[in-house]
């Protein structure tokens, strides 16, 4: 199970591919892709994003389900979607809208 | 105090419209990400894993209460109300938008503040030690070198595409506050034998992937060669350091890869043929540019105050400030204050808008208007009368900046680790909280006495862990955060890079092992006198090794 990220040009947030190359703002949003077409053919939505001064950077991380959730496998990619740890109150994890 | 020239007020104002421009095409579609990436790291921008991050240089550490204000205002305004002071005695924003950051930076230009020099394959802002035109054991002030050095590398057409990024640090006093043997050139003032100021020059130390502490290729520069010889060692690093692989091109490889003798011979070569040039610095030049660092002017007080006396006898915490947050000062009846931004618990480095304005408001009440950021990530009041000291302790106390803890071990470097960082392998500011926390107690950390703990989330050091009396390396392995422990660094005038302890510890387990060889040290210290990094030097790893791991 796989998801595109990135961070979008503009004010540097955290963001992730939603459904038809949109770009959403909560992990919960993502499109979850699962087969390699699926992950080549996001990754050519998001070159478009790049090349339309929408987004920095789009890459494919791994994600798993874990209590009905979808969550990145590394700790990295948690913390992109949280917030940081040690700020509880800053980050996407401050969001009352957080699901 | 130091100053802009009119030279450096065009040059801002023409590099902050020049950037503002940049960004403008960025955002039209004019530059790609590749060719803005670079623009961007030339005036401080990089992009981090939440945000954009924004490093506002802070020369030589050095401030006023205007400028701490504007930094204080800049954080509520365009960031989340906070700002981070780094190793490098900047400051940090972690929360700029790509859109704001030109608006930022004009708000700065108004005094006299820019994120010149703090990125990029540059000379960077050359680093001072914190107590500078304060300390009663300095020969002199360092700034006013260090701001020479400043002027000749800003903008030098020939140094701005060097191989990697070069760093330099200098020190006025025999006892080294600045780590100048980790830089890539050190300097230390020296009087020669005729009385004059020159520098001891150390090259090629650093830190990062491959540490090494820097070599001394001169016991005494005359201060006149100071600009002739540096760009002389430059010379030699742009035309021989690597391009071929940035983990090799810093100049502490090509030292290492050289050896000292062949690369002295090439540097006092170069330096020879430039010595009597245009770099030849004119003793008016300099004495010029010690008039910007003028120290305010204090009168000789009692040294020893009743109030400050009393207050100590009955108040332990101000008792334990006074004992560890306060630095002789050259003029009789003052004092320099650490303000520790290291709160039991808190993120090191870290302050609040309200504190910056708190700090700004005390140091034109109390302090000359006068304010230092330490590569320790923490804030100095270079110049305070000791019957002043009570009311500014006072005042720190309601802000949570009162901690009697400067070298001590809650008193901690951390680099922003994973929480922020887009290198980072590993957190280091929960690691540090949690050290924190454990050792908290005020006795206890009086009792374990002057023990620096420096902790990076990845082999880039930017926690300056290698030089840490105990370090703190956080790595990956399997997914999950590892720390890897070394013991007995250090950053002073007897530097030494710390050596791996053995295997590493899990996130759960890294505080019981520093807890470990802490007490392993209070068990065999000879006495109260001798520090952490005594007792480790003269007994070695074995007794640390043995306590953590058992008996091999």
């Amino acid at each position: 199970m796989k998801v595109i990220t990135g961070n979008r040009l503009l004010d540097g947030e955290v963001v992730w591919m939603g459904e038809n190359g949109s770009w959403v703002e909560l992990l919960s949003l993502a499109k979850i892709l699962h087969e390699k077409n699926d992950v080549a053919d996001a990754m050519a939505l998001a070159k478009k994003s790049l090349d339309e001064q929408v987004m920095v950077d789009a890459y494919e991380i791994d994600v798993k389900e874990e209590d009905g959730r979808v969550v990145p496998v590394r700790l990295r990619e948690l913390i992109r979607a949280a917030g940081p740890t040690t700020h509880p109150h800053l980050g996407k994890q401050a969001r009352p809208t957080l699901v | 105090m130091y100053r802009y020239d009119e030279f450096d007020q065009d040059f801002v104002n023409q590099r902050t419209a020049q950037f503002t421009d940049q960004v403008r095409r960025r955002l039209a579609g004019e530059l790609s990400e590749d060719e803005f990436k670079p623009l961007r790291l030339m005036n401080g921008l990089y992009l981090q894993l939440h945000a954009y991050m924004l490093r506002v240089a802070i020369p030589y550490g050095t401030l006023n209460g205007r400028q701490m204000r504007k930094l204080a205002d800049i954080s509520r305004k365009y960031d989340k109300s906070y700002g981070h002071f780094t190793t490098r005695q900047n400051i940090q924003f972690n929360w700029p938008k790509l859109e704001d950051t030109p608006a930022i930076l004009e708000e700065l230009a108004e005094v006299e503040m820019h994120a010149i020099q703090t990125s990029g394959n540059c000379i960077r802002n050359v680093t001072a030690d914190h107590f500078a035109g304060a300390a009663a054991d300095e020969i002199a002030d360092p700034r006013p070198y260090a701001e020479i050095l400043r002027q000749w590398s800003s903008l030098h057409p020939e140094f701005s595409f060097l191989p990697r990024k070069f760093k330099i640090a200098i020190t006025g006093a025999p006892h080294d506050r600045a780590a100048v043997q980790v830089h890539d050139i050190g300097l230390q003032l020296a009087r020669g034998e005729d009385g004059n100021i020159g520098f001891v020059v150390f090259v090629g130390g650093g830190l990062g992937r491959t540490p090494m502490i820097g070599r001394k290729v001169r016991d005494f520069l005359p201060e006149e060669d100071l600009l002739a010889y540096s760009e002389a060692i430059l010379r030699v690093y742009n035309r021989y350091g690597r391009r071929d692989n940035k983990y090799k091109a810093r100049i502490k490889i090509l030292v290492h890869e050289t050896g000292l003798e062949e690369l002295k011979a090439d540097i006092e070569a170069e330096f020879d043929k430039i010595r009597h040039g245009v770099l030849r610095l004119p003793d008016e030049e300099v004495r010029r540019i010690e008039a910007y660092f003028a120290p305010p002017p204090l009168e000789v007080l009692e040294v020893d105050d009743k109030g400050l006396e009393d207050r100590k006898a009955s108040d332990a915490a101000f008792a334990q400030f006074c004992a560890h947050n306060l630095n002789p000062h050259r003029v009789p009846g003052h004092t320099s204050i650490t303000i520790s931004m290291k709160p039991i618990g808190g993120i090191p480095g870290d302050a609040t808008d309200v504190q910056m304005d708190v700090i700004a408001d005390l140091a034109e009440r109390f302090a000359h208007d006068e304010i230092r950021i330490s590569h320790e990530q923490n804030v100095i009041l270079p110049h305070v009368a000791l019957k002043d000291v009570p009311a500014i302790f006072d005042t720190l106390v309601a802000h949570g900046m009162a901690e009697g803890n400067a070298g001590l071990i809650t008193d901690i470097i951390a680099c922003p680790g994973m929480d922020y960082c887009a290198l980072a392998t590993a957190r280091s500011i929960p690691v540090a909280q949690e050290i924190s926390e454990r050792f908290g107690n005020a006795d206890r950390q009086a009792e374990v006495g002057e023990l620096k703990i420096k902790i990076s989330g990845c082999i880039n050091a930017c926690g300056h862990h290698h030089v840490g009396h105990i370090g703190i390396l956080g790595l990956e392995k399997k997914g999950e955060e590892f720390y890897q422990i070394t013991l007995g660094g250090s950053a002073d005038e007897k530097s030494s890079i710390g050596k791996i302890v053995g295997r590493g510890f899990s996130s759960e387990k890294v505080v019981d092992a520093i807890e470990t060889l802490v007490d392993t040290y209070l068990g065999l210290r000879a006495g109260k006198e001798e520090t952490f990094l005594d007792a480790y030097r003269r007994v070695g790893e074995e007794p640390f090794k043995e306590a953590l791991y058992g008996i091999s």
